[in-house]
């Protein structure tokens, strides 16, 4: 499915015909993908997709086979340095710099976009606050809980006011209260008019931050659109999910039933329906143990790339 | 990134010495005493044990002799050192590099901001031991503050090979393949413990193919009052060293990260 995009402005992102190899193996294949200034958008897709590959090219720190990228006007990776000067990195792995504080990490930081003097310790002290960790200017970075590496690592990536976030996994390995914390700060930034461009293994995540998303599987975009249309497109509103004994005979029965649709993971049984109260009777009646739920981005997801491992 | 060949590092090099001297003023201490601490043992021990047996070389006393040898040799370790061990940790260990480079940094940045640290902490430890070879009356004349400048670059030459190495390193343990082949031999057939004219004609030629025995023939005569011999030439080894190790090391480092 086609979003309509506004072509008044020049896209923040331009990758078009991008491809990337590494040996024999293909990693980023004729890929194409436009992102418009304001926008959230999300790169799903399982390991080995491609997606930190993608975020890479955009950088300018791979260079690609053929294709063509322009990021905030620039060509990339020629002018990569230049658009780096507007853009803020979330990387997948901790790279805040042990060797100092958290202040002294964001002071090290700016200095890297030279920036320095008064103006930027008011930035300093901004993001100290916007990172919830005041009081913790002095402590040094081993020191400090995986929740709150990862808040000053995305403190970190604004210093220089970027136009552009690109977060690759921001919020992996994360436990509730953190992942919300960051949530709630994307969102800022997403209402406050800036770009993000996010990767993730969460379709949570990407359904409640996402604008707009792809799904990548083998270098290739399967699907692209507003999770709500890719839903709507893909997959049937209602989802039962069979379990436990009995559930992979229900499915032979129940196909014959007017648009039922089903799938079968393990023990796991899924029927997916548009008119599910017949199906809900039935299963009522029985002693069958199952779950009744509206579709989402993971049935999405899960049908468009398969249920294999990757990895 | 830029041209496949040619090293184009922009003045964010010096954000990278930056970052590297505000970790060092954090151990001052230690790294101060380990600047004056070492060469004074090794001056006190070599000179005093050593030079007792081997008396004075031709004019010069033998702690004289030995303290113009180890002030070069121990700007290659410590240049080495820093370009191979902490270099090597902030690229693959700690990630250092990787948030440079998702800053306005490029590799070729990195890499020349690296060397030129390597060479300052190798010019720090020069000056010390000058200080201390100075203190001791081992210093000739006022000529020895020429054998900084030497050196300083001298630091940067060890340091831009070392840096090749750390380029193509997958462990720390990679490093004693050139400890073993590169810098122990250059550092015995350098002339910095005895002169090299005890060596058969040979490898005194030999031991011209590597840059320590250039150096060593520069800051000898300076801090002893000797005379120089063929100055330009010696300087133009060292430059050489330096400039090939600053163009393979950044597209070593180029390949590694940017691929």
């Amino acid at each position: 499915m086609q979003l309509e995009q506004p072509l008044a402005t020049a896209p923040l992102v331009a990758m078009r015909g991008l491809c990337k190899r590494y040996a024999d193996r293909s990693v980023v294949d004729s890929l194409d993908l436009v992102v418009q200034e304001g926008e959230c958008f999300g790169l799903l897709g399982p390991n080995g997709a491609g997606k930190t590959t993608t975020l890479r090219m955009l950088l300018g720190l791979t260079p690609p086979d053929s294709g063509t990228i322009q990021v905030l006007g620039e060509p990339i990776p020629e002018r990569a340095r230049v658009a780096r000067e507007q853009i803020g990195v979330v990387p997948q792995f901790d790279s805040l710099d042990p060797d100092f504080t958290v202040r002294e990490n964001l002071v090290t930081y700016a200095s890297y976009f030279g920036l320095r003097g008064p103006h930027i310790e008011q930035r300093i002290a901004e993001l100290i606050a916007f990172a919830h960790l005041e009081g913790r200017e002095n402590v040094a970075i081993p020191e400090l809980s995986g929740g709150m590496k990862r808040r000053l690592t995305l403190a970190r990536a604004l210093i220089n006011h970027p136009r552009l976030v690109v977060l690759d996994e921001p919020t992996t390995g994360l436990d509730p209260q953190a992942r919300h914390h960051i949530w709630q700060r994307l969102r800022e930034l997403r209402d406050a008019g800036t770009t993000l461009i996010l990767t993730t293994h969460y379709m949570e995540e990407a359904e409640r931050l996402c604008d707009r998303l792809a799904i990548l599987d083998a270098g290739r975009i399967v699907a692209s659109g507003t999770p709500r249309a890719l839903i709507a497109e893909h997959i049937e509103p209602h989802v039962l999910e069979l379990t436990g004994a009995g559930a992979d005979t229900w499915g032979a029965d129940a196909a014959p039933d007017a648009g039922v649709r089903i799938h079968r993971v393990g023990d796991l049984t899924l029927l997916y329906t548009a008119k599910p109260r017949a199906l809900l009777e039935r299963l009522d009646a029985s002693d069958q143990r199952y779950l009744h739920r509206p579709a989402n981005l993971e049935d999405v997801f899960l049908k468009l790339t398969g249920h294999d491992l990757r990895d | 990134m830029s041209s496949p060949l040619t090293p184009s590092p922009s003045t964010r090099s010096f954000a990278v010495w930056r970052r590297n001297f505000r970790v060092w003023r954090k151990i001052l201490l230690p790294s101060a005493l380990g600047n004056f601490g070492e060469p004074l043992l090794y001056l006190m021990a070599f000179g005093y044990g050593f030079g007792q047996l081997v008396g004075d070389l031709g004019q010069l006393p033998y702690m004289a002799f030995l303290a113009s040898g180890i002030i070069c040799s121990s700007t290659l370790f410590t240049a080495s050192f820093e370009a191979m061990y902490s270099a090597y940790t902030r690229m693959a260990g700690q990630q250092t590099w990787g948030a440079m480079l998702n800053a306005p940094l490029t590799v070729d940045d990195i890499v020349l901001g690296e060397i030129l640290w390597a060479a300052t902490k190798g010019l720090m430890n020069a000056t010390a031991i000058l200080i201390v070879a100075a203190l001791l009356g081992l210093v000739a004349d006022l000529r020895a503050l020429l054998a900084l400048p030497v050196l300083a670059l001298a630091g940067f030459t060890f340091a831009a090979c070392a840096m090749v190495v750390t380029a193509r390193s997958r462990s720390y343990d990679f490093f004693l393949y050139y400890f073993t082949l590169v810098l122990t031999p250059m550092l015995l057939t350098g002339g910095v413990f005895f002169p090299r004219e005890q060596f058969p004609e040979l490898l005194q030629d030999l031991a011209y193919l590597l840059p320590l025995a250039h150096v060593v023939d520069l800051v000898r005569p300076l801090l002893t009052g000797g005379s120089l011999h063929v100055p330009l030439l010696h300087l133009l080894v060292i430059v050489a060293y330096g400039a090939a190790g600053l163009l393979v090391a950044t597209a070593a480092v180029r390949r590694r990260l940017v691929r």
